[in-house]
């Protein structure tokens, strides 16, 4: 029987609460230590499919900002984020650009949309 | 200096998250407010940290900075606050309680304010690369964290491919994880204490990425002809000296100085303003209010902040503190009560409190400790924590009756349970 204890820090909120997990043979058997369901949630998440919300940013054409900073609207599978931060290098968009407003929907076919985070005006 | 003068209830300098949140919230109270800031926008440092985490006390949900910025600019131009960007204030003056001038210059050109009240929100400036001790060559490649967040965040520029980082505080972090997701080989972080200098859920991001760690490190010299080549790096004992045949050098082209901020205040010392040595930002009551009536400040210009959300509450409270100001020609209380620092306790803010209201207090300690009692003992209060870490500034709220209790002073220490 192969039993693994992880730890780390929960980064849902500020509170970062100390999250222990033990794994025995591959399955979750004890969690300890989050303050909030969303930290257990997160725990869990954690050991099987860890995500990451990606922020990054992109050129813009003839705004008064050279670039324009976004976000996945959702956190996307860690192993995916090198694959989409190449595909935000290359694209360019035109402003104005308003906060909000989605640059790519489900880009590599992952369930999330790229928005942006910052207003640029035409220059 | 021909100039065109100006006249305000409040004007606010900075136009950061304290300035904006100052700003909005005494036009509320319908004061006559003036913004400035000296930036080509309004936001101050918010609008390049475009990660997440910013506003989950303040707005109750998940922010990057340009998001919550913005949604604070918005109220700026909703309220017709008025406002000048690119607008360099050039020093304060303090005639009497309600009559000061504010001078500045502007592309429109050069100003003199007439203002009753100030909010002072300038913010803080980072430690640079000869205040932490580091010698050798002056080659290109050195930037402070700061410095490279605007290269990349706002320029879309890379500052270098091999990076070794100064400093394990947030902003180093933070720009530790930039480096990396755009293809940069971080190769280490160098810390000079024992324990890392980050919020907790910032200090993941280098199991995130593989990043090495060290902690009881500084580094100590740079060499390189035109750019950055290596770096020597040396182990320090608990007393920070260091420790002769430990030295190590690390290859690479870019380093990043994250090595903590300092609060801007020089146009308030030019005026005599009490500086507290513990946070570098000014000695203030309850509504703080400086030792010059009338000139309230908040942010990053009072002391170094973990969060954006206490700095926008710090906004507030400094206009709060101006609208009774104006209001009753100064702040009155009869006798104010000193917040003094006791046991493990680095920096304590408000310094003096009145006991008229409820207020928070911000409170940093000197080194970690677990399964602690934060004790008042003046005012019977005790707040059992299970850890206390210098990187992670504690807010606790005392009510005025609790206040009220104490003589002439309040102690805050912490003692082990």
């Amino acid at each position: 029987m192969t039993v693994e204890v992880y730890k780390f820090t929960c980064i849902i909120c500020p509170l970062s609460c100390d999250i222990e997990v033990k794994v025995e043979n591959g399955e979750i058997k004890e969690i300890k230590g989050y303050t909030c369901p969303r930290g257990k949630e997160w725990a869990i998440e954690e050991i099987t499919n860890p995500k990451r919300v990606v922020m990054s940013v992109i050129k813009v054409k003839n705004g008064n900002m050279p670039t324009v900073s976004v976000k996945t609207d959702k956190p996307i599978p860690k192993t995916k984020i090198p694959e989409l931060m190449k595909l935000l290098a290359e694209i360019e968009v035109e402003a104005p650009i308003k906060v909000g407003q989605i640059i790519l929907e489900n880009p590599l076919g992952l369930d999330t949309k790229i928005v942006a985070t910052r207003e640029v005006e035409k220059a | 200096m021909n100039s065109t003068m100006l006249q305000y209830d409040v004007v606010v300098i900075g136009g950061g998250p304290a300035g904006l949140a100052a700003a909005v919230k005494a036009r509320e109270y319908g004061l006559n407010v003036l913004l400035l800031d000296e930036n080509d926008y309004l936001g101050g440092i918010l609008p390049q940290c475009i990660h997440p985490g910013f506003g989950i006390h303040y707005f109750r949900e998940e922010l990057t900075g340009p998001e919550f910025s913005h949604r604070f600019v918005q109220r700026v131009k909703d309220l017709k606050i008025d406002y000048f960007v690119k607008a360099r204030v050039l020093e304060i003056k303090n005639y009497s309680d309600l009559e000061k001038i504010v001078v500045f210059t502007s592309p429109e050109g050069a100003f003199e304010v007439w203002t009753k009240a100030i909010i002072y929100a300038t913010g803080a400036r980072e430690r640079h690369a000869f205040e932490i001790g580091i010698v050798g060559d002056r080659v290109a490649g050195i930037y402070t964290a700061g410095e490279a967040q605007t290269l990349m965040d706002i320029y879309g520029v890379m500052p270098g491919k091999e990076v070794v980082i100064v400093g394990s505080g947030d902003v180093g972090l933070i720009m530790a994880r930039r480096f990396a997701l755009e293809g940069a080989k971080v190769k280490a972080v160098i810390e000079l204490m024992p324990y890392p200098g980050g919020l907790a859920r910032n200090v993941m991001i280098l199991r995130d990425f593989n990043i090495p760690l060290y902690l009881s490190h500084k580094v100590v010299e740079v060499r390189g002809k035109k750019r950055v080549e290596k770096v020597k790096v040396v182990k320090v004992d608990e007393n920070l000296r260091e420790i002769p045949g430990t030295e190590f050098w690390i290859e690479c082209d870019t380093i990043i100085i994250s090595a903590g901020l300092i609060p801007q205040v020089k146009l308030l010392t030019d005026i005599g303003v009490e500086i507290d040595p513990a946070t570098g930002g000014p000695v203030v009551n309850d509504l703080l209010e400086t030792t010059v009536p009338g000139i309230f400040v908040a942010g990053n210009s009072l002391l170094i902040n973990d969060l954006v959300d206490y700095v926008a509450e710090q906004g507030e409270l400094a206009a709060y503190g101006a609208k009774l100001f104006i209001e009753n020609g100064g702040i009155p209380a009869e006798k104010w009560i000193k917040l003094e620092k006791g046991n493990n306790i680095r920096l304590a803010v408000p310094h003096y409190l009145s006991g008229k209201r409820d207020v928070y207090i911000y409170v940093r300690v000197k080194k970690p400790m677990e399964n602690v009692v934060l004790n008042f003992p003046e005012i019977d209060k005790k707040i059992r924590l299970p850890v206390v870490r210098p990187a992670e500034m504690l807010r606790i709220r005392l009510r005025k009756e609790e206040i009220a209790k104490a003589k002439d002073k309040i102690t805050i220490e912490v003692i082990q349970q």
